[in-house]
């Protein structure tokens, strides 16, 4: 490794370099904390200074680097660890990403709708270039020779312009009517074609009722929007995927012959022996092969207690290890009775959920039947009136032209866009594209406990009454172990400014405890059994200290309560919202964080499907419930609330359930991500207003055919920008918490 | 009314070109990354383009 590090590459093997463009590979890395000009220059100088980088590029919006490796030889060639390892170095915490499907096909998508954009700006500009010129020299004198050379020149741009930018809208339409349905993209797409189709006839003829202008500006309004809504979409998928792929571990794999390497978590099969170090998160499931440890399961059971484990024991991906090491042989996830019964009840739940229709689409049923009718009303009165069929049709196709529901179709996009990027600058990722929707109509609030109203810490419960000189003794022990109860009692003892002395000998038995002998006294600090206490004594507590003679003194835990759970559960109840805690804890440690936090309706000690239970239970009485929680027994609940949220610290499995995710100690973030859904909600239905006041207005007139091109020039436009101007005041607005409607 | 004969295929092609510049900025990548282009223009000392910067100090090297 050395000597390859030093010798210098020969120009032979820099020929090669450029000819082998296959031996290339790229690897994108996510790295949350490049936040400015001087981390791009740093990240980029580590990574292209390791050997076999031939490429590193910085991406700021993404917060992602895309590495160009060269594998040329194969043991120089760097792998994703090795990168990682380097960042780490320059102070930069990284993860390989793993793009799910969905997102590859959402950045088709929005490469395909840029170019469609361009060029559909390019004509939109150009055509009303030639336009205003008619509509002015209509009042002044110009001749009609001059008039039709701009209409056949407008024509001659609009026609490939729209035939190529408007096929997002073509195709849509095309595949729902395929399937018997109406979306909004049919009456777009039939003004826009009828539109296109009456101009170039009128051109023809040499008449006046020219409309390009109108369809070319629709077609790039909605454009707009539409890529809008999709890099949008696209940005809040790409930090969801960040996220988890800082959550993804890496695992120590042994191989029989004793030798170790790193593997990533999804890389490893059944089979495979991993060694699991004290403090770390178990990368798969299994069962243990050698060694005693406890393991931290609250992820996974929502219980805070440590189970102790020893050879033959099952555990679970997620799960954190405590001060034992352990060596595990992951087993098929699936065999896994607990992650298989999750994963049916997850499926049944969504199925509940599938049903919601968005409020677009719900727009689009009433709205294009009903200007289709418009349409054919005008010709048949035309018609009645004796008008002929050449004005009959030629007004018909004035309403559609008219009412092509431009500014309905912006209506809910350009909310949605503005409502996403505030939530997103807050930290709360919106990931289900309907999901803020069904957010704004949430009238409950369930809570799960642990991970989600608390913390992922404990801390020591002490009222002062600990006395100060065993609390110093205690914590001399605690001192040298990594356990989570140990560090507690460490902080405990900080806090009230006790000096805590190290002392040197103390042993850890895993799954047991400390011992200290000093001076032929022991000490023991560790499980009931481990100090030999009984049962009787401090039922509650979960670690014990005993010094030879004495009798054993128990000491409780309980879980940090995130800083504003009370406010924020004061605020949801304040607005009406009914607030429950639903918790798989024991019943004592959920009843004190209920009290903590003025939950009043609190459950403990559920399983997966009685969650699940409830939260039908509430559906049922006609409850929209917001579900949130982190562990892998909240997932059900998750997928079968009206709409669900979970903290970035969840498990992937939560995370990919939830609608949002939300990053950071506060829980604020809940009443955030609801009022912003909620005034998303009345923004949209103010839109929908504005949009059918246009109609109002307009329709009447292209019924009477008094709708000249000038009139749905403008109309189209202001009625798209005015919808547009009142979405873009969500990212800026203050919110309030509106009240919700009680059931009870 | 003949300027028209040259001022109209004049204005196109100059939309042309505009067009034209857009749609070889996006295949090029230069839309890829709005926040880091700011940074990286008001960076002095490092040329701008990576891959450049890396095959020449991969050919010194």
């Amino acid at each position: 490794m050395e000597a390859t590090l030093i010798a210098p590459p020969t120009l032979k093997e820099n020929a090669s370099l450029q000819d082998a463009t296959k031996d290339l590979e790229t690897v994108t890395l996510s790295v949350p904390e490049i936040v400015c000009g001087n981390c791009i220059r740093t990240v980029e100088t580590a990574l292209r200074n390791i050997r076999g980088v031939s490429a590193a590029r910085a991406n700021l919006a993404l917060r992602r680097v895309t590495v160009t490796l060269c594998r040329r030889n194969d043991n120089a060639s760097p792998d994703v660890p090795d990168l990682v390892a380097a960042l780490k170095n320059v102070g930069y915490t990284a993860a390989e990403v793993v793009e799910g499907a969905e997102t590859t096909a959402s950045h088709g998508r929005t490469s395909e709708l840029i170019p469609r954009l361009g060029v559909a700006g390019f004509a939109a500009a150009n055509i009303m270039l030639l336009s205003v010129s008619v509509w002015s020299g209509e009042a002044s004198d110009m001749d009609n020779s001059v008039r039709d050379l701009f209409h056949w020149v407008s024509a001659l741009i609009a026609l490939p312009a729209i035939a190529y930018a408007g096929q997002p809208f073509f195709r849509s339409a095309f595949s729902a009517l395929q399937a018997h349905r109406l979306n909004m993209d049919v009456p777009i797409s039939l003004g826009i074609l009828l539109a296109t189709a009456m101009s170039l006839f009128q051109t023809i003829r040499g008449g006046e009722q020219v409309y390009f202008d109108a369809a070319i500006t629709l077609v790039f309004f909605l454009l707009i929007g539409r890529s809008l809504d999709e890099s949008m979409r696209v940005r809040a998928r790409g930090a969801a995927e960040n996220l988890l792929s800082l959550r993804a571990m890496s695992a120590t794999v042994v191989s029989e012959d004793g030798s170790v390497r790193s593997l990533p978590a999804r890389a490893l099969s059944p089979g495979m022996r991993v060694a699991i170090a004290a403090g770390e998160r178990i990368p798969a499931d299994g069962t243990v092969a050698s060694g005693r440890s406890e393991i931290d399961e609250s992820l996974i059971t929502g219980e805070t207690v440590p189970r102790y484990v020893a050879a033959g024991a099952h555990v679970h991906a997620g799960t954190v290890n405590g001060s034992g090491t352990l060596h595990i042989l992951v087993t098929i996830a699936d065999e896994n009775t607990l992650l298989a019964e999750i994963g049916r009840l997850m499926l049944a739940a969504e199925q509940s959920r599938g049903r919601y229709v968005r409020l677009a689409d719900r727009a689009a049923q009433i709205y294009a039947p009903a200007v289709h009718v418009l349409g054919l009303l005008t010709f048949a009165a035309w018609m009645l009136s004796g008008s002929g069929w050449e004005l009959s049709v030629t007004h018909a196709i004035a309403v559609l032209i008219i009412t092509c529901p431009c500014a309905l179709a912006l209506a809910v996009p350009a909310v949605q866009v503005a409502a996403m990027s505030r939530l997103l600058s807050r930290g709360v990722i919106v990931k289900a594209a309907d999901g803020l929707e069904r957010m704004g109509e949430i009238d409950s609030v369930v809570f799960d406990k642990t991970g989600t109203l608390t913390l992922e810490e404990v801390v020591l419960v002490d009222d002062q009454n600990i006395d100060a000189r065993l609390l110093a003794r205690v914590a001399s022990l605690a001192v040298t172990s990594r356990h989570p109860y140990a560090q507690a009692i460490v902080r405990a003892a900080r806090d009230r400014a006790i000096v805590v002395d190290a002392v040197e000998g103390v042993q850890e038995i895993p799954g047991f405890g400390l011992s200290y002998i000093d001076e032929g006294r022991e000490q023991r600090l560790g499980s009931a059994q481990w100090v030999g206490a009984g049962a009787d004594q401090n039922a509650e507590a979960s670690l014990w200290y005993k010094s030879t003679d004495e009798t054993p003194v128990g000491f409780r835990f309980i879980d940090i309560i995130r800083p504003d759970a009370r406010e924020t559960v004061e605020a949801l109840r304040d607005a009406g919202y009914s607030v429950e805690l639903l918790s798989g804890d024991r019943p004592q440690a959920v009843a004190r964080a209920a009290a903590a936090s003025l939950i009043t309706d609190w459950q403990g000690a559920l399983s997966p499907s009685e969650k699940l239970e409830r939260i039908g239970e509430l559906r049922s009485k006609g409850h929209k419930t917001l579900m949130v929680g982190d562990g892998l027994n909240d997932a059900p609940a998750l997928a079968a609330g009206y709409a669900s949220m979970s903290p970035a610290s969840a498990v992937d499995i939560s995370q990919a359930a939830a609608d949002a995710v939300f990053q950071g100690d506060r829980l604020g973030s809940v009443v955030e991500t609801l009022k912003v859904a909620q005034a998303a909600r009345r923004m949209a239905l103010q839109n929908f207003a504005i949009a059918i006041a246009y109609n109002a207005i307009f329709v009447p007139m292209a019924m009477l055919g008094q709708v000249t091109p000038l009139v749905a020039a403008l109309a189209m436009s202001t009625s798209s920008i005015v919808v547009t101007a009142n979405a873009i005041r969500l990212r800026t607005k203050k919110l309030r918490l509106k009240p919700v409607r009680r059931y009870e | 009314m003949t300027s028209l004969a040259w001022l109209i295929p004049a204005a196109l092609t100059l939309g042309l070109v505009g067009l034209g510049g857009f749609l070889w900025a996006l295949r090029s990548g230069q839309l890829e990354d709005l926040e880091g282009a700011g940074w990286r223009a008001i960076e002095d000392g490092e040329p701008a383009s990576t891959n450049a910067n890396e095959e020449s100090a991969d050919r010194h090297a």
